[in-house]
């Protein structure tokens, strides 16, 4: 178990270019080679997804907010890597990602954000708003920090229905400091409730940086007076967000209640498609970019680990035909039928 | 001589029950010691005493209920001759407020609202085990307003859940529960607390159901009491209905009677969708005779309670009683109104309202709540678009002022919407027509 509150970072070195280091220490999770293929199928696919939607969002197919979430792959595919079928997931708007590493359909997806009858909400939700029963995703919501009680409330109704689960509750370093979030640290710790909070630490929350509204050392720090661990994870690299995901699940699935994650990452695009992004240098972006991005490192790990680089190319090429597939889908779905504006507002 | 006398205990406090007494005649009494356990429209308590003496006369008996306050219950002997003539205790009924008498009726069947909604949370969580309650005091206190007690002997902790004071956690809470195939039972201990947590009442139980295109419905109940109390002034006074009726995705329920409360709460736990369910202090201890058993009473319908040719009158929630005493006042003028309880806010049973129009040709509105936007100015603009060549005068509306609620007695009064002003509207309205 890493201690609570450690400022140790997990040491997997993110420099591209570092030849001959020894694969066994870089995969301290000793995943197989197939695991880690899958591990950069799906931040692939989640990177080239949201690459689309930003080009249909330009052509006018996806209109109103829309939250992209590249740069941040590594934290939900790593984290959604060690959960187990049935925890539940729920996360802010920014979800597009997390609604694919939990297996939604990315046809459903895009098709939603196209407000179409073939979305996951038949049109009437869009980018922030998605649920999927089936595979656990509660949303997808609008409302900064909204989620976290309610993710509580989910980790509430798997303690009482005894099932074992746990609910995966990701919010923002912009939401951590809405008065609710200390309301579900507080109740989630008094009942020991088994729920594991993921702050996204993207640095901005919209264009304001975490240094000038947040107070404390760290948000990893944000559940002390609670009791709650937190462990400070390097959010751009998918093993260590596994490691440190592995250990808050086993902590809080054997009843010692509620963890926090603080996942160190970064996102390349704007808060939402209409942000300029003054508050931020191209030469930081471009930065974190060349250093630590984190799909390059898993590209650079698997060819250390012998992973051809035509196979690399198949690869890509599958996850843009299942992108270019999803947006032709999404943009030739019908319109919602008129007779969709008045039903489900009771059931 | 020292009078120890029935104390005022809680806002709302009429009358208490001595449940024991702990002194007997002759016995020494210190300042601070118990003399004897009360039970308020609220809670035990215990009674100190004031003062150093001996305790000369006991008064009231253990086990007598209802005695008003201000009512002798025991005289202390302090050593200081007191003036005033000691009267042994007369029917104490006599004192207790005439109006308060009308409503208790001498059936095996009555309860009150306060037993009512108890007993319809405890009906249902025996059919239904992942009805859980959640709230502040709810559990070991047995309830701010003791609407709760004996569910957590019953239920045990796992269903009935005291949580700390933080209603938009423990509102977003439920709504996740409820996500996650529990039905929640959310109490706030006044709505006015509620305003905490109306972004997750709104915006996360009300909504997600159409944003997730049907998939993810929320069966969960708000409940709690609305609107103004006693003399508690403008924070913790204001009737919220016309707030939550407004959102598409809430139901809205506000009942007046025992058997409504009950059979209409039983509704709500079984609706899958978010209820918000509108209850009164004032009317907790209100004992009615109850018609229902195990019944439910659909959302949706209003309910005529007495016939009447003249003038329609409609309420809900504690302004139905007062349209009651008005409409008697009002037979003595010659006036026969028709009364309406809504019960349900949303859906509105608009159709009950136009069929009472087309017969009195007369309306009146009366709403506890402010006048702006309020459910009068809903049911008004109804009204005149399906029933305009029906009315003979205008509609009236009879609400509380556009104030925040004073606290001076005399102030607080005139901010709400009395008796009288239903008389006088009803008169008016009337007069005017030459009846």
């Amino acid at each position: 178990m890493r201690k609570p509150f450690s400022k140790e970072k997990t040491k997997v070195p993110l420099k591209r270019k570092s030849p001959g280091r020894p694969i066994k220490k870089l995969n301290n999770n000793l995943l197989n080679k197939n695991q880690l293929i899958e591990l950069y199928k799906q931040m692939l696919l989640i990177r080239r997804f949201e690459e689309k939607a930003g080009q249909l969002y330009g052509m006018g197919t996806i209109a109103g907010f829309c939250h992209l979430y590249i740069g941040q792959e590594a934290v939900v595919v790593g984290m959604q890597s060690v959960c187990e079928p049935g925890d539940s997931v729920i996360t802010s708007y920014r979800d597009h990602g997390h609604m694919l590493a939990c297996g939604m359909d990315p046809k459903g997806v895009m098709a939603e954000l196209t407000g179409r009858e073939g979305g996951y909400s038949k049109g009437k939700g869009g980018s922030m708003h998605m649920f999927s029963r089936e595979k656990n995703f509660y949303g997808g919501h609008g409302i900064v920090g909204a989620q976290v009680p309610i993710g509580v409330g989910l980790a509430f109704s798997h303690r009482y229905k005894e099932d074992g689960f746990v609910c995966m509750t990701y919010l923002g370093d912009g939401a951590v400091n809405q008065g609710q979030v200390y309301e579900s640290f507080n109740m989630s710790a008094l009942w020991k409730l088994p729920v594991v909070f993921i702050i996204e630490n993207n640095k901005y929350g919209m264009g304001t940086s975490v240094t000038r509204a947040s107070a404390g050392r760290s948000l990893a720090e944000r559940g002390k007076a609670y009791g709650i661990p937190g462990t400070e994870v390097d959010g751009m690299n998918v093993l260590s967000v596994r490691q440190a995901g592995k250990e808050a699940l086993d902590y809080t699935r054997k009843g010692k209640g509620p963890y926090i994650l603080e996942m160190k990452t970064y996102r390349y695009r704007g808060h939402s498609m209409s942000d300029p992004a003054k508050y931020r240098t191209r030469s930081e972006v471009d930065a974190v970019r060349k250093q630590k991005d984190s799909i390059e490192s898993l590209k650079e790990i698997l060819q250390e680990n012998n992973i051809k680089d035509d196979h690399l190319k198949d690869i890509d090429g599958k996850i843009k035909l299942i992108v270019s597939e999803a947006s032709e889908f999404a943009e030739q779905s019908s319109l919602p039928d008129k007779e969709e504006l008045m039903t489900d507002i009771y059931l | 001589m020292i009078e120890i006398k029935m104390p005022s205990l809680s806002p709302t406090m009429t009358s208490g029950s001595i449940v024991k007494w702990f002194v007997k005649e002759g016995d020494s009494v210190l300042t601070g010691d118990v003399l004897a356990e009360i039970e308020t429209d609220k809670a035990t308590m215990e009674l100190e005493s004031i003062e150093e003496g001996k305790v000369k006369n006991i008064l009231i008996k253990e086990g007598e209920k209802d005695i008003p306050v201000g009512t002798v219950l025991a005289v202390v002997d302090d050593g200081n001759f007191i003036n005033k003539k000691i009267e042994t205790n007369k029917s104490f009924t006599e004192n207790i407020d005439i109006k308060l008498m009308q409503d208790i009726k001498t059936s095996d069947n009555n309860i009150t609202v306060r037993e009512a909604i108890r007993d319809a949370m405890a009906e249902e969580m025996r059919l239904d085990d992942t009805i859980f309650i959640m709230g502040e005091e709810v559990a070991e206190y047995q309830g701010a307003y003791k609407v709760t007690q004996g569910l957590l002997e019953e239920f045990g902790d796992k269903r009935v859940i005291d949580t700390p004071i933080t209603e938009q956690g423990f509102a977003g809470l439920g709504v996740g529960a409820a996500f996650g195939g529990l039905k929640p039972i959310i109490e706030f201990m006044t709505f006015n607390f509620a305003m905490q947590a109306i972004d997750q009442i709104i915006n996360s139980a009300a909504k997600t159901l159409y944003m997730s295109g049907g998939q993810m419905g929320c069966p969960i109940v708000f409940r709690g009491p609305n609107g103004a109390a006693s003399r508690v002034a403008a924070q913790h006074s204001q009737c919220f209905a016309s707030w939550y009726a407004h959102c598409p995705g809430l139901k809205v329920v506000a009942p007046w009677s025992a058997s409504d409360a009950k059979g209409l709460l039983k509704s709500s736990i079984r609706n899958p969708n978010p209820v918000i369910f509108l209850e009164n202090e004032l009317l907790y201890g209100q004992s009615f005779e109850t018609t229902i058993d195990n019944e439910t009473i659909p959302l949706g319908q209003g309910n005529l309670i007495k016939s009447g040719n003249d003038v329609t009158i409609v309420a809900f929630s504690i302004m139905v009683g007062k349209a009651l005493s008005a409409s008697k006042v009002l037979l003595g003028q010659n006036i026969d109104s028709e009364i309406i309880d809504l019960r349900t806010i949303k859906p509105l049973d608009i159709n009950l309202i136009i069929d009472s129009v087309k017969k009195t040709n007369k309306l009146i509105i009366c709403e506890e709540g402010f006048p702006f936007s309020g459910i009068s100015s809903e049911i008004i603009s109804q009204v005149q678009e399906k029933a305009f060549d029906w009315l003979d005068a205008p509609i009236s509306r009879v609400t509380g002022l556009d104030v925040p609620l004073p606290y001076a007695e005399n102030l607080e009064k005139m901010a709400l919407p009395q008796v009288e002003d239903i008389v006088e509207a009803a008169l008016s309205i009337c007069n005017r027509l030459g009846n």
